[in-house]
């Protein structure tokens, strides 16, 4: 019954029994916070509020605080969207593709890696929500019947379908992400004394109570929820570059752009997720179930996807030129060495080089180099969509209204704010809430813990 | 009428598929089964069928499609046609390409949450309820055999009780509901 090809590392380190997984997930949320976590909520705390009051400025003023001007209508802000919607892109690669594919390594990463997501797609949403200025008129994006000579939205617009694609995403990633945390509310609601939190988990379980047709049903709805979710994460990010891709602008209009965002948002999830996972596994002492196998699989996953990044990057140089339009080749000779080739220097060096050194063994399997390189990944991704996106326009068709794009100081503070409420969340989130998933990693224990598996060989 | 439940504690999840087995083929039907985690294999032998749940969730798709493209058609070629760059909305066929991604959401966004809903009632898990498992270890590391007496009316109780007992448990609980 729980057999695994020997040759297969273990996911679960040592002997572990199902008790002790238990414990181990739920001892960092009985136990008092250390010290450290009260540290980093509030620096994260005072960075989200420094954020949020930029948010609250810009309202109160307008978007004339942000550095935009007329030819470089977009900058940060859609190039903080794009960014985090990338981000969001890991959690549920990891939790739909990879349960379809079975692969059982992502039980150790799945949880807060959906959580990741789910916070990350809210600091997505609130950049078009702010660019549209007047924010309580955020509801004209839906198609209500309205006063306004029964005017509807306009559903030939990417930008629309980005409105359905994105509140999809996060609304089915939130659902599949609570379903699954169901059954661990209850081995919470089952074990805490504090009468409170007693309270709270029991409200949060919806009463679960661990039946054979409720374990049943729950096996059914993850699968199905699973493989709607899949073409859902290739849909969302190709949606959003349909932003730029449908457009006219040199630069943009390329019919790569879809393959091309959906790695390059797996590539900097994935790399966020390694941020986050190494320091978790150390802070909660979770190195038994999440190792260094666990963080190679997710290198594997940033070397390949990373080198379909760099290969779509050269195919886009190569036909800018190909396509002999001058307009095209202008713009991506523009992009390396115009006034933003910095930029587009540090995006290739980021991006293209530093995820080639995942072929070394030695170093994809090197923690202190993967969280080096993790960083690095998402700083490269970063500078990816502000070279896609300002360095496009900033020199228009008329050398009279070429321009540069400057940062205000609103704009790195909004920028800075959600990187901070990101981190409020998530450290909430591991506070609070089972970061691994405890019932699904008693179902791989047998199969796939060390203990277990050593046993079965010497039994044959 | 009286009526009296058998709760058999075990430890492990084969021993407790072995044990169902067991007192299934002695004649026993089994009530229900509490367990911390999925035991795949255990759903046949005490006779619990395959959820529909996937089925509802097609037709939810369908369902979401459906309005999509009844909606799309009504907004934007019956209520009030748009003439954008030149390429006017006069049949939803011509315009369908640039409707796709919106159905293709639509779709997803109703399958998925409709689905969810029905799972959260036909469980009986919604927000406020109580927990109903006979013991918070069941939770944790602990797998509980349900059997009522009131459904094995051909066996005494020690009769139940007895053979529960052979089936490698830890513990075996009564209660007698009246």
């Amino acid at each position: 019954m729980h057999k695994e090809a020997a040759i297969r590392e273990p996911l679960v380190l040592g002997h572990k029994t199902f008790h002790d997984v238990t414990n181990d997930v739920c001892k960092p949320i009985e136990d008092k916070a250390p010290r450290m976590w009260y540290v980093l909520f509030t620096i994260a705390a005072i960075i989200g509020l420094y954020g949020v009051g930029c948010i609250l400025y810009l309202l109160g003023t307008g978007i004339g605080v942000w550095g935009l001007n007329k030819t470089v209508g977009w900058a940060w802000d859609i190039t903080n969207f794009v960014w985090w919607v990338g981000i969001g892109h890991a959690g549920t690669l990891i939790s739909a593709v990879l349960l379809l594919f079975r692969q059982k390594w992502r039980m150790a990463i799945n949880r807060s890696a959906e959580a990741m997501t789910i916070f990350a797609v809210f600091m997505a949403g609130l950049f078009p929500l702010i660019h549209m200025g007047r924010l309580w008129l955020a509801y004209w994006v839906l198609p209500l019947p309205n006063q306004f000579g029964s005017l509807w939205v306009n559903f030939n617009s990417p930008l629309l379908w980005d409105v359905f694609a994105i509140s999809t995403y996060l609304s089915v990633s939130l659902v599949f992400w609570y379903i699954g945390l169901i059954p661990d509310f209850a081995t919470l609601r089952d074990r805490v004394k504090n009468p409170l939190s007693k309270r709270m988990y029991s409200l949060l379980s919806f009463g679960w109570s661990g039946r054979a047709k409720q374990w049943n049903r729950f096996e059914l709805v993850s699968l199905v929820l699973a493989g709607i979710a899949t073409p859902l994460v290739f849909s969302v990010h190709s949606i959003v570059s349909f932003d730029f891709a449908t457009s006219v602008i040199p630069g943009w209009h390329t019919t790569i752009f879809p393959p091309y965002f959906v790695a390059g948002a797996v590539f900097s999830g994935f790399a966020m997720v390694q941020t986050l996972m190494l320091i978790m596994r150390k802070a909660f002492k979770l190195e038994a179930y999440i190792h260094t196998k666990h963080v190679e699989y997710m290198n594997i996953v940033i070397m390949v996807t990373g080198s379909i990044v760099g290969v779509a990057y050269i195919t886009e140089l190569f036909i800018s030129w190909y396509s002999g339009v001058e307009y095209e080749s202008y713009a991506f000779i523009n992009r390396f060495s115009g006034p933003y080739a910095w930029a587009y220097w540090s995006m290739m060096t980021c991006n293209v080089f530093s995820p080639q050194l995942m072929w070394f063994k030695k170093l994809r399997r090197s923690l202190l180099f993967t969280f080096i390189i993790s960083i690095v990944v998402n700083i490269g991704m970063w500078f990816e969509r502000f070279v896609i996106i300002v360095t496009s326009i900033h020199r228009d068709y008329l050398p009279s209204s070429w321009s540069m794009f400057y940062p205000t100081a609103i704009d790195i503070g909004i920028y800075i704010g959600t990187i901070g409420l990101f981190f409020v969340f998530f450290l909430l989130f591991a506070r609070f809430f089972p970061v691994l998933p405890i019932a699904e990693l008693k179902t791989i224990l047998k199969s796939s813990g060390e203990s277990y598996k050593n046993n079965t060989e010497s039994n044959h | 009428m009286a009526d009296r439940i058998f709760y058999a504690m075990y430890d492990d999840d084969d021993v407790l598929k072995d044990g169902a087995k067991k007192v299934v083929s002695q004649g026993i039907k089994v009530n229900e089964v509490f367990s911390p985690f999925p035991v795949h294999g255990i759903d046949p032998i005490i006779g619990v069928k395959q959820t529909r749940l996937g089925i509802m969730a097609f037709l939810y798709g369908l369902t979401g499609l459906m309005l999509a493209t009844i909606g799309m058609r009504y907004f934007m070629v019956v209520d009030w046609p748009m003439n954008i760059g030149g390429k006017p909305n006069n049949t939803y066929l011509e315009n369908m390409l640039a409707f796709i991604p919106v159905t293709f959401e639509f779709t997803v966004l109703c399958a998925a949450h409709m689905m969810a809903i029905t799972y959260f009632l036909r469980n009986k898990t919604l927000p406020g309820r109580k927990a109903e498992n006979p013991d918070p270890r069941t939770t944790d590391d602990k797998f509980v055999m349900e059997v009522r007496l009131s459904e094995n009316s051909q066996f005494t109780a020690d009769e139940i009780a007895a053979m529960l007992k052979e089936t490698g448990i830890i513990e075996l609980n009564q209660k007698e509901l009246n």
